[in-house]
């Protein structure tokens, strides 16, 4: 356990007070690793409230370029930041806020082959990736590897999450089976998203992660937490496992494989 | 019959109904872009014709949202 200094005890002292952190939760918490796939949208809040909750070591993949029509959303990045690597804007805010972070970055798409390398050293991993082939493929590495997730997805006003114990709750696959026929799927890019939508998203999935680390509350396990911005509606949709699932279930999968993915959305976040 | 879709109690006039007129009456635009559970069961796409729904069924339809970026 680390010895929190006069200065971390002042940086977290509004946790510390928090009844359910305390010192012991601010200590599990500069001791996590947390991985963030896609530093977009979803992926920006995320990075500032992870990097400014302290925790230890936080990893983000993106393999995009800062691009003018994400600036509407996707905090992290400023319009000086244009054409530079997502990840490296993404590090540069989150060190801003907090120098006593280790950021890894990974200027990479996800595929197969260099998934499981990637999420291994991690114990908590967020899915804030803009595809269906992303999103099949990380909670599928999750299941295999044994690594807790936050699936998140967004669109239009709507946004949804769930909280993964791989073979413990229900899994993504549970829910959503595979991803829905190329040409049916309404991406962001061809449907819209309100940008506040993204930040509302991001910032439960970062609450998510930062229940897990502390172990406050309760994760949504076995819930898919739906909200509706142009209602306020949110709604909770309890699930359980599938035991026939094609992942998670009896005959679940053993080893990786690419989902193929609708030209209309080939960026990865 | 009474269902409840998506949290809502809702009356039909039918007094038979399987899940895919349900989709339609619900005006459910792409039945490829939603999951549908019944009574906490997820429902294969091949078997909504022929899985009728009864009185005081819970369904719920859960939308593929891809987005994040």
């Amino acid at each position: 356990m680390i010895d929190l200094n006069d200065e971390e005890l002042e940086r977290y002292s509004r946790h510390i007070i928090l009844e359910d952190v305390g010192i012991e939760g601010q200590e599990k918490i500069l001791n996590s690793k947390v991985l963030i796939i896609g530093a977009g949208g979803l992926g920006s809040p995320i990075a500032y409230y992870l990097a400014a909750a302290g925790v230890g070591e936080i990893g983000i993949v993106d393999g995009d370029v800062v691009d003018l029509s994400n600036l509407q959303r996707q905090i992290a990045h400023t319009t000086a930041d244009v054409g530079i690597p997502k990840v490296e804007s993404a590090k540069a805010k989150m060190l801003a806020v907090n120098p006593h972070v280790k950021v890894n970055i990974y200027h990479t798409m996800l595929y197969s082959g260099n998934i499981l390398e990637i999420i291994g050293p991690y114990d908590f991993i967020i899915d804030g990736t803009d595809n269906f082939a992303s999103k099949f493929l990380i909670n599928d590495a999750c299941v295999l590897l044994n690594k807790p997730l936050s699936h998140g997805g967004i669109l239009r006003f709507s946004g949804q999450t769930m909280t993964i114990k791989p073979r413990e709750s229900a899994c993504y696959a549970c829910v959503f089976d595979s991803p829905p026929p190329a040409g049916v799927v309404p991406t962001c890019s061809s449907a819209g998203i309100l940008g506040a939508v993204a930040g509302m998203l991001g910032t439960i999935q970062a609450a998510e992660a930062l229940k897990f680390i502390t172990g406050a509350g309760t994760p949504l396990y076995n819930t898919l937490l739906a909200f509706d911005a142009k209602s306020m509606l949110f709604r909770s949709v309890k699930l359980k496992r599938n035991p026939k699932c094609r992942v998670c279930g009896e005959n679940g999968i053993t080893e990786l494989r690419d989902y193929e993915q609708a030209l209309c959305e080939v960026k990865n976040a | 019959m009474k269902l409840i879709i998506n949290g809502e109690a809702k009356e039909f006039s039918q007094t038979k109904l399987n899940v895919e007129e349900l989709l339609v009456l619900e005006n459910v635009e792409q039945p490829d872009m939603v999951s549908v559970q019944l009574n906490d069961e997820f429902l294969k796409k091949p078997d909504y014709a022929a899985v009728f729904l009864k009185d005081d069924d819970a369904v719920n339809f859960l939308y593929f949202m891809g987005g994040g970026e």
